[in-house]
């Protein structure tokens, strides 16, 4: 589904990391841990096309991402669900059009999608805050939210980028929950955090691959969890 | 076909992705608006100046004038010798003597209504109108220095020549003022949209994170921006007529200012400003959105 052979990527003519190969297949959960500033976001971004690699090669859907247009690059986007650390909403937006952008940008129509969208705000727990501003929402409401964006086109992959760096650890459990239902609905679930309290937590509810990103070099952290 | 469409009728939930820039909007309200005011008065000019110089190049072309300066005894024969080589000559249509109140109302504007024109050595005018193809002017001027020795063949030619050239140099200048007006315009707009898709580079990584094509992200800035530039400059022609309108009169006494305007169907002209300046904005946008879209891959 998404594949990553032998990458490299430098910033600014330093090396963050190089010949890294991993292999997302559908259906499958991976977390991405290591320290600050090893290259976690870097790799996400690799996958869903945000980032092209200095070297090797990044596929996606059995396209080379580098060969893409920016047509092409955004119906990639459709079927790539990301959730950043800092959400990135658009701020002058209410919470249910925020979550609908997808919907918006695609052409669907909103009317047609309101069963779904009323659905998914409820299995989010967002239904009786739809129409708050994203800067009136709490940090575990944010996440809840850009998790909800990220999957209303109901994409192949779901990319998470530290989504629990600012929610307490009972949220982050709920974030975790929602993941790993997701996972078990076919989706293709790769999460960077450096929080092992998390992945430790996932243990129980789902098999997961965990990737450590050190030395420039990533290595498959132990057996399956 | 289809893009026009969209952008007539427009999307209610894509026109909201961006968010409401007061700066830029007020700019390109203002720039439009006051551009087209001045267009409205450019286009006054030229229209004005091509009527001028069509009307002197049309009247004057085939009129001329026969001043008989002879002393009063000799005047009436020698008016009448010279109206009897107009009618012998090839190319004259038809000549005829002004009489005494025609000259005086000539003289009118410099000497009053009451002029006493026969106690002034006033020449005798006679005006000829030139058939097609026209006469020979220096066989006929040969031939009354001959035969009419006080009289002088007044083609306009000296005159007509360069009022003509400077009506032609005005409607010239009208336009090229019309279309320095657009290239201000375009370059205005292009500012404006550049600062808005600047100031607003965050809402474009998020539209691009979930999946929006350019087109879609360009569509809500250019849609945006030429519906402004369309009504600012409808605002800045209404102005603009209304000011024109307002003018006095064409008339004999205020001379060519006085018909700074528009006739009959060429009211309609200005109503094409407000579309021109939104197709203005639509390419200058699009540009501008392009390049910076393409900048931020």
């Amino acid at each position: 589904m998404i594949e990553l052979e032998d990458v490299g990527y430098n910033y600014g003519g330093g090396e963050l990391f190089s010949n890294l190969s991993v292999q997302l297949a559908p259906g499958s959960f991976h977390f991405l841990t290591g320290p600050s500033g090893a290259g976690k976001t870097t790799l996400l971004k690799l996958c869903y096309g945000a980032l092209t690699p200095t070297s090797g090669r990044a596929r996606a859907f059995n396209m080379d991402v580098k060969g893409l247009d920016r047509d092409q690059m955004a119906y990639l986007r459709r079927r790539v669900g990301v959730v950043h650390q800092d959400c990135r909403f658009l701020d002058h937006l209410p919470v249910v059009e925020n979550i609908a952008l997808p919907l918006t940008v695609s052409g669907r129509g909103l009317l047609e999608e309101q069963a779904n969208l009323h659905e998914l705000m409820t299995w989010v727990g967002l239904s009786d805050r739809k129409d708050a501003l994203p800067p009136e929402l709490s940090g575990g409401e944010r996440q809840r939210a850009a998790l909800a964006r990220a999957v209303i086109l109901s994409p192949d992959v779901i990319i998470a980028d530290e989504p629990t760096g600012n929610v307490d650890w009972e949220m982050s459990q709920r974030l975790l929950r929602l993941l790993v239902e997701l996972n078990h609905m076919g989706k293709t679930i790769l999460v960077a955090t450096h929080d092992m309290a998390l992945i430790r937590a996932a243990k129980n509810q789902v098999q997961a691959r965990v990737l450590r990103i050190t030395n420039r070099q990533l290595q498959l952290a132990g057996a399956d969890l | 076909m289809n893009a026009l469409r969209k952008l007539i009728l427009g999307d209610a939930q894509a026109d909201r992705v961006v968010p409401p820039s007061g700066f830029t909007a007020q700019l390109t309200l203002f720039a439009s608006g006051a551009m087209a005011f001045l267009c409205v008065f450019a286009l006054a000019l030229s229209l004005a100046s091509g009527r001028v110089a069509h009307r002197w190049s049309e009247e004057l072309a085939r009129a001329a004038t026969l001043r008989i300066n002879a002393p009063a005894e000799q005047r009436v024969a020698q008016t009448e010798a010279a109206l009897e080589i107009l009618r012998q000559t090839p190319g004259v249509a038809s000549a005829r003597a002004l009489t005494a109140e025609e000259q005086a109302a000539l003289l009118a504007p410099w000497f009053g209504a009451d002029v006493p024109l026969d106690t002034l050595p006033v020449p005798q005018l006679i005006e000829l109108t030139e058939a097609e193809p026209g006469y020979d002017a220096t066989g006929l001027r040969l031939r009354l220095q001959a035969e009419v020795p006080g009289a002088v063949l007044d083609d306009h030619t000296r005159w007509r020549r360069p009022l003509v050239e400077a009506a032609i140099a005005l409607r010239r200048l009208g336009v090229v003022s019309i279309v320095l007006i657009g290239g201000a315009m375009a370059a205005m707009i292009t500012l404006a949209a550049n600062a808005a898709l600047a100031a607003n580079a965050q809402v474009i990584e998020v539209l691009r994170l979930v999946g929006a094509r350019d087109s879609y992200i360009a569509q809500a800035f250019v849609r945006r921006f030429t519906l402004r530039a369309l009504s600012g400059a409808a605002v800045g022609v209404a102005f603009g007529m209304l000011g024109v309108w307002l003018m006095p009169e064409a008339s004999e006494e205020g001379g060519f200012l006085t018909g700074l305007g528009f006739q009959g169907w060429r009211w309609l002209l200005p109503l094409l400003i407000p579309l021109l300046s939104a197709l203005v904005a639509f390419v200058a946008t699009t540009r501008a959105a392009r390049k910076r879209l393409g900048d931020l891959a």
